[in-house]
């Protein structure tokens, strides 16, 4: 066919055009969720708590990840500075990702457990108070402002519907006992949402002010189990392999 | 087949819809100002973070979606109006195809950035990068965009010409293609009915995959294909000649809207996405380097037997040196898709560096060139000032050129340092040593951007006293129009 053709023809311009555009979505992503071995098998990844739940809006109500990533390499030099490099499976209740793909500041993947409440509190409230040459922001008004918590359990309900497996019913809640175990299960049942929320503030006291429930409370919550839920030490580093 | 095929002897207002093309004209020089400022400003955040001011609304954090949303959306994507609807009623010679639907395109637009840089603001955010806009946003930016489409593709049903002129081609391409984009990457469920939050509808892996297959192609269809649907026009219109090879234009059209969108993860090289997804996207990322210098040198070799052009006009002078620009950082962009050489690059300022030598090299500079050409064609009067396109032209290049070897220097810095050891294996370097060893570059970067900026404020001035003493008036228009008509011949 000369190309003559395609340009007299405003429909065939457009049927190729859209053809051309199409090809490389379809076949780069489409398969990825069918292909099973595109997400690793690995115990520990569960969703979010509540409170945590709440951390990430928060984390992304902010804009950390334009600053910082939450993806390891596997490289010798990350495994020394953030650990093991990040699993799939890692952020597949991610909605959405937050993998970043700028680090002025450090990758967050593994942050969990690395400082303390203390620390992270302060750190957000001033960061140059513990690291002086640091550029990002203060965030005082997270110590500040109440957490609104009104429309958690809507929340969860918007997650269930992308496929998180929050529990409405009860029988939905058994099957989260047997796959999470009943402690993890316990807070994934979106009827509780609030109470497992305020529950969860009042016992970890993450922005060490024992009267508030801050926004501070669940965006260290949420910063706390970064990159904590797999337990690395089950695994050879082969097994990962050969899901690549 | 080159752009002699609008005839220079139709004119009026009546023929043309330019009240539109003026509008979206006006918005880009003023989107244009104020991403740029807010551009400078958060660059300036990062040499000094005390600019902050503790204050929620204007971190770097929620300002950084301003900017790229304003410069993007809103200076580029105003620029796109203006030139595709001028570039389609003349090289159709026909009237746009509905008034009507073309103003709600306008005002859809401009109230769809307003909106998102006000909710990045308040704390809205979808946390995908240029895809930041809540969900309400987005059905607006949808319904505009098939009105676009509509009236874009109902232009070229009507026209007069049988052929479909080859910038027309890169435009239909560039709508089809983000509509496409748009579609797949915002796909969410909302909170509530009346709540901005929503949960995207992909998770991990796949939501990566879709969020760079939209990054990546919103730079190769918004920010290219459509540009050199621009170039095909003001190029040859500016320099008096066809387009250098018409062949090389249906190839290179061609492979460039197919291959790109093959390469979205080479975003994601070394992550948790399957291997083979990468390795492919590499690929295709390489080849990309042949269309993509097929249109450089197509449009520079516009110019061949007018080089002389260069020395005395200064809008030319803009066209070329975006395809300079373009040029290189196509170069860059395959190279750093290459995954040794991106385990360096990823996460660092370079990245940066190179959006920027494509966003402020190609994309701005062929816009300012292209904006030139334009105005005194739409307000029947010639430019305020010469000698200030000039100034503008340096400003703009010596901003640049400052901008991008900052970002060179401390990009290729931070890999180093990220991934040096020390004789007994540690690593040499903290992470905030090499946060402090970019500061100075930073300062540097904010310098280049302001130099950049100045430059935009210059032209929005001497725009602004250009449209102060033209006219919309047919019978002035007519004069040019003969003029040009004479340049032409």
């Amino acid at each position: 066919m000369k190309h003559d053709k395609i340009e007299r023809n405003l429909g065939i311009l457009l049927v190729l055009t859209m053809v051309a555009i199409s090809a490389g979505g379809l076949v780069e992503i489409v398969p990825l969720f069918f292909i099973k071995e595109t997400v690793e098998k690995v115990e520990g990844v569960r969703p979010y708590k509540p409170l945590e739940l709440r951390g990430r809006d928060i984390y992304i109500r902010e804009g950390c990840y334009l600053c910082h990533s939450q993806m390891i390499r596997p490289f010798r030099d990350e495994a020394l500075r953030y650990g093991h490099y990040s699993l799939a499976a890692e952020s597949k209740y991610d909605h959405p990702f937050q993998w970043g793909s700028k680090r002025t500041g450090p990758d967050l993947a593994r942050v969990g457990g690395k400082y303390s409440n203390d620390w992270q509190t302060q750190h957000l409230i001033a960061p140059r108070s513990l690291v002086p040459q640091s550029v990002m922001p203060n965030y005082p008004w997270l110590a500040k402002n109440d957490l609104d918590y009104s429309d958690i359990s809507l929340r969860l309900r918007a997650l269930r519907k992308t496929g998180v497996p929050y529990s409405e019913t009860q029988a939905e809640y058994d099957r989260n006992v047997e796959e999470f175990g009943a402690d993890v299960a316990k807070y994934l049942h979106i009827p509780d949402a609030e109470k497992n929320l305020i529950e969860q503030a009042q016992q970890g006291n993450y922005d060490t002010n024992p009267d508030k429930l801050t926004e501070m409370d669940a965006l260290v919550a949420y910063l706390q189990m970064l990159g904590t839920l797999v337990d690395f030490k089950k695994y050879d580093d082969d097994y990962f392999v050969k899901f690549r | 087949m080159a752009a002699t095929g609008t005839a220079a002897t139709v004119s009026s207002n009546e023929q043309y819809n330019y009240d539109i093309v003026r509008k979206f004209t006006i918005m880009t020089l003023v989107w244009g100002a104020i991403g740029m400022f807010v551009g400078v400003y958060i660059a300036s955040e990062l040499a000094f973070p005390v600019l902050n001011f503790d204050n929620p609304y204007i971190t770097f954090g929620r300002l950084r979606p301003v900017h790229t949303g304003a410069v993007i959306f809103g200076f580029g994507g105003s620029a796109l109006f203006a030139t595709s609807y001028y570039v389609v009623q003349r090289t159709c010679q026909a009237r746009l195809f509905s008034d009507g639907l073309a103003n709600f395109t306008f005002w859809g637009w401009q109230a769809a950035i307003v909106f998102a840089a006000l909710g990045n603001m308040f704390g809205y955010s979808q946390g995908r990068e240029y895809a930041e806009m809540e969900w309400p946003i987005d059905l607006l930016i949808l319904f505009v965009w098939v009105a676009y489409l509509t009236v874009f593709v109902g232009t070229l049903m009507k026209r007069k010409q049988p052929h479909i002129y080859v910038a027309n081609w890169f435009y239909l391409a560039f709508i089809l293609a983000t509509a496409l984009l748009h579609v797949f990457n915002n796909l969410a469920i909302p909170v509530e009915l009346f709540s901005m939050k929503s949960y995207s509808l992909f998770a991990g892996v796949q939501d990566a995959m879709t969020q760079w297959w939209y990054g990546h192609n919103a730079v190769g269809f918004f920010l290219t294909a459509a540009f050199l649907g621009m170039m095909y026009y003001f190029v040859p219109k500016q320099a008096g000649r066809p387009v250098y090879s018409y062949r090389l234009s249906v190839i290179h059209f061609w492979a460039i809207i197919f291959l790109y969108m093959w390469a979205g993860s080479h975003h994601l090289h070394w992550t948790a996405i399957p291997d083979w997804t990468s390795t492919l996207a590499a690929t295709f990322s390489i080849m990309l380097l042949l269309p993509s210098w097929g249109g450089m040198i197509n449009g520079i070799l516009t110019l061949s037997g007018a080089w002389d052009k260069l020395r005395t006009d200064p809008v030319m002078r803009f066209l070329i040196v975006a395809l300079s620009f373009y040029g290189m950082s196509t170069f860059e962009g395959p190279m750093m898709s290459l995954k040794d050489v991106n385990a360096l690059s990823h996460y660092t300022d370079w990245t940066v560096g190179h959006v920027h030598s494509g966003a402020l090299g190609w994309v701005a500079m062929i816009t300012f060139g292209s904006l030139y050409h334009l105005v005194p064609r739409l307000w029947n009067t010639p430019m305020h000032s010469l000698k200030m396109i000039n100034v503008h032209f340096w400003l703009a290049t010596i901003g640049i050129l400052l901008y991008i070897t900052a970002m060179w220097i401390s990009g290729i810095m931070q890999g180093l340092m990220w991934r040096a050891f020390d004789d007994f294996g540690n690593l040499q370097y903290s992470f905030v040593e090499s946060v402090a060893a970019a500061h100075p570059f930073y300062i540097m970067r904010a310098v280049g951007g302001a130099f950049f900026l100045a430059g935009m404020i210059l032209m929005c001035y001497n725009m602004y006293k250009t449209i102060r003493k033209g006219s919309v008036e047919a019978t002035a228009e007519q004069q040019i129009e003969g003029k040009l008509s004479a340049n032409a011949a």
